[in-house]
């Protein structure tokens, strides 16, 4: 079942070609500050992962990639949803967040980069390395996001493909 | 080197997981951010932190990190020790300063499991 919450802003990506045949879908909601938890939904994505047979090496990249952009949810934004799409050639992971956005996406693609508060910190987290580690691991990656309405990340992470 | 005597080195009390005591191990990740273990750590090393909340061990998890050495006397929350029972990861627990505890190691001919840096 589809959650009832869904971002209200209208920017999207294109679906593109050769995307493979769908293999398995889940969405996850994410609450914003809810620290106890934060991570559960990229742990249960690497399980489910594992279980599908997916490569090791391959299941690590998303995993780290899908963490780190859950963090982000949880630090950052009210809530989010993210969506695991496994298809016969590449895995995808969406995360839509409703929360502040991001106001210079260049500046916050820097390492080292952040407006993270010392609790952040305190869980490990919060060093400005989270959107470069998110675009290290990911073949595709994509970030938009509106001042005050939230952002939008799409990665993806290509099955069979070499990764730079 | 297995786990068990890395215990004996860093004079640790395993916390959780005993049953693993033979795991293998030739790198040693010392850092308490959790987004530089997952941006450089190599999984299958072992992790000595400071930093004892519930995410060293998500972080473990995702990064595929085994076994956590807390040092510098910190004791993990009972929630961080259940976690990593639920995840098969090796919780120890040691008294040593991060640096003594890597000099041990280090002396010992394990080498860093941060090697992408």
């Amino acid at each position: 079942m589809r959650p009832a919450v869904r971002p209200r802003f209208g920017f999207g990506f294109d679906k593109g070609m050769n995307e493979g045949e769908t293999i398995f879908h889940e969405e996850f909601t994410v609450r914003g500050g809810d620290f106890a938890n934060a991570g559960d939904a990229s742990c249960r994505i690497r399980r489910i992962l594992k279980d599908i047979g997916v490569d090791a090496d391959i299941i690590r990249r998303v995993a780290i990639a899908s963490y780190e952009a859950e963090m982000n949810v949880v630090m950052y934004a009210k809530s989010g949803i993210m969506m695991l799409d496994v298809t016969s050639v590449q895995i995808l992971i969406k995360v839509e967040d409703q929360g502040q956005g991001i106001e210079n996406i260049e500046l916050a693609m820097q390492p080292g980069f952040s407006t993270a508060t010392p609790e952040m910190r305190e869980m490990g987290f919060g060093a400005g390395m989270g959107l470069p580690n998110i675009k290290k691991n990911s073949d595709v990656f994509d970030i938009k996001s509106e001042l005050g309405s939230g952002t939008r990340l799409k990665i993806i992470i290509h099955l069979n493909g070499k990764h730079a | 080197m297995i786990l068990k005597e890395i215990i004996d080195i860093l004079n640790a009390a395993v916390l959780s997981n005993r049953e693993s005591l033979n795991l293998d191990i030739q790198r040693v990740i010392a850092c308490d951010l959790m987004s530089d273990v997952l941006a450089f750590g190599d999984s299958g090393a072992l992790l000595i932190t400071g930093l004892i909340n519930t995410q060293v061990i998500r972080t473990c998890e995702i990064a595929g990190i085994q076994a956590v050495v807390f040092v510098r006397g910190k004791k993990p929350t009972v929630e961080t020790v259940k976690m990593s029972e639920d995840f098969g990861i090796t919780v120890m627990q040691s008294d040593l300063s991060t640096f003594e505890a890597c000099g041990r190691l280090f002396a010992q001919g394990l080498a860093s499991g941060l090697t992408k840096v």
